[in-house]
């Protein structure tokens, strides 16, 4: 590993993926591509907390049964979340007889879990991987800013984060291979403004992009598509403009996880979707169908996620922010 | 870029609040609510309650109608094209009160709604009552010297 980047040895690939939203994700532009939705946002649950957990629940088993394989064949479950100590994870995959390791990334949860995921199957030490991750709009607003009744307006910056949950099962034998990835470092630029989590996020996307096209030969134009999950428009803006600064220039095949997911006219998101959740819905359902019917067939995906908490936001630190890169691809590699 | 170079180029690009609609939509929504308010107290006045009564009264009324409309999930809906226009007047603090109460009941009754019901709203009593003690002694001095 240098630099963060691996190139996998033996490259896993992705055998199912399942995706669950809630009723806004539904009605968005991607909202027919998604495998399951609930109309109330609940999930028949009478806790958020416990929504969100479902999500999970279902994901994973609508994955394992795509994949034609049940729990006890799965030998490690890499799973996260936005509430405090994962438990959205914890208590949601309780019901599965598998080896579990909590993950925290904030929104680029997917990304590291893949990324780690890929590894452990390079690395021999697991043949079959699941990687689920979720985020719930009412039980992170609960967390991390006010009451969802509570009256009051957004800035244009702030992003809705994503109800919304996607599992993968990693394994031999799928077409879409996970050939690279890259684990970022944290990157601090001083921005305090939790309602500009874009601005946030930006600049770690930039070192971890930067260092996949500086470990490897490839340049932008090699992929059709190079997504992030989730700057939304106000972070996409700065990606774009401050990789052009160094002489990286994705403008023509960037795409925003964030911004895919939601009608910017009608819905009234401001800046885009955020959360785990977002990343995984859009990349476990849309991203991996236009991969399998070949409209798409190399992908670069960076899941960027913002490392604070209430707490550090009311003691006045900045976020930092991390990124991590996976490759999806069906090209022979 | 360094951190500071790269907050000012972030605070240049930031999409701004559209300044003026939401001033527009905070004088009229919050002025309506204010005329609601008159138009209530004068109703009150009519029924021969006194002048303070009357008042307070008011408030109550204004109150229970934002944490009704809390309730049914219509308050947050109208606060977010009012903005100020909600805040300000009572209907700001009790839709604090009342959302709060309402989010946190998954916790319990002890723990959850009397625990947090007033954690948005709870500054405003601790600084609003501090104020008033801080004005009483001020008010205490001038009267003394006057």
């Amino acid at each position: 590993m240098t630099n963060g980047y691996i190139r996998l040895k033996n490259p896993p690939s992705i055998l199912s993926s399942y995706s669950c939203v809630g009723s806004e994700e539904k009605k968005g532009p991607l909202g027919d591509r998604f495998d399951y939705y609930s109309d109330d946002n609940r999930f028949n649950k009478d806790t958020w907390e416990k929504s969100e957990s479902e999500m999970q629940k279902i994901a994973l088993f609508g994955a394992m049964q795509r994949a034609k394989i049940n729990d006890t064949e799965i030998d490690i479950l890499l799973a996260g979340d936005l509430l405090n100590q994962c438990v959205g994870s914890s208590f949601g995959l309780l019901s599965y007889d598998i080896p579990y390791v909590g993950l925290y990334g904030a929104c680029s949860t997917c990304a590291l879990g893949l990324a780690l995921g890929s590894a452990l199957y390079s690395g021999g030490i697991a043949e079959k991987i699941g990687a689920v991750t979720s985020s719930h709009y009412c039980s992170s607003e609960r967390q991390f800013r006010f009451p969802l009744e509570y009256g009051g307006q957004r800035t244009p910056t702030s992003q809705w984060t994503v109800t919304g949950s996607g599992a993968f099962i990693l394994g031999d034998g799928g077409n879409v291979k996970i050939p690279e990835c890259v684990f970022g470092k944290s990157l601090d630029m001083g921005i305090k403004d939790i309602n500009n989590m874009g601005a946030a996020m930006a600049p770690s996307a930039v070192q971890t992009i930067k260092s996949y096209f500086t470990e490897t030969q490839h340049s932008p134009a090699d992929f059709d598509m190079i997504i992030t999950g989730d700057l939304g428009y106000e972070g996409s803006d700065i990606l774009k403009d401050l990789l052009l600064k160094e002489n990286i220039d994705i403008r023509s095949n960037h795409r925003d996880c964030g911004i895919l997911i939601y009608d910017r006219d009608t819905q009234d998101k401001h800046s885009g979707g955020s959360g785990c959740g977002c990343s995984a819905a859009v990349i476990s359902s849309h991203i991996l169908k236009e991969l399998n019917s070949g409209n798409l067939r190399d992908v670069l995906f960076i899941g960027t996620g913002a490392l604070m908490n209430a707490l550090t936001m009311c003691q006045g630190n900045s976020i930092p922010a991390i990124s991590h890169l996976v490759r999806l691809t069906v090209k022979e590699v | 870029m360094n951190k500071k170079e790269y907050s000012e180029y972030v605070k240049r690009k930031a999409r701004k609040s559209p300044i003026t609609k939401n001033c527009s939509f905070a004088f009229l929504i919050g002025g309506l609510i204010c005329t609601l308010a008159h138009g209530l107290k004068n109703i009150y006045l009519s029924f021969d309650l006194d002048e303070r009564s009357a008042s307070s009264l008011v408030s109550v009324t204004l109150i229970l109608i934002t944490a009704v409309l809390t309730g049914i999930g219509v308050f947050d809906n109208i606060a977010k094209v009012a903005g100020a226009g909600t805040i300000v007047p009572i209907t700001g603090f009790a839709n604090a009160v009342s959302s709060a109460a309402i989010d946190n009941k998954s916790e319990g009754y002890v723990l959850g709604v009397g625990a947090k019901m007033f954690v948005i709203a709870g500054p405003v009593i601790v600084f609003g009552l501090l104020s008033g003690a801080i004005y009483g002694v001020i008010y205490y001095i001038v009267g003394v010297f006057l």
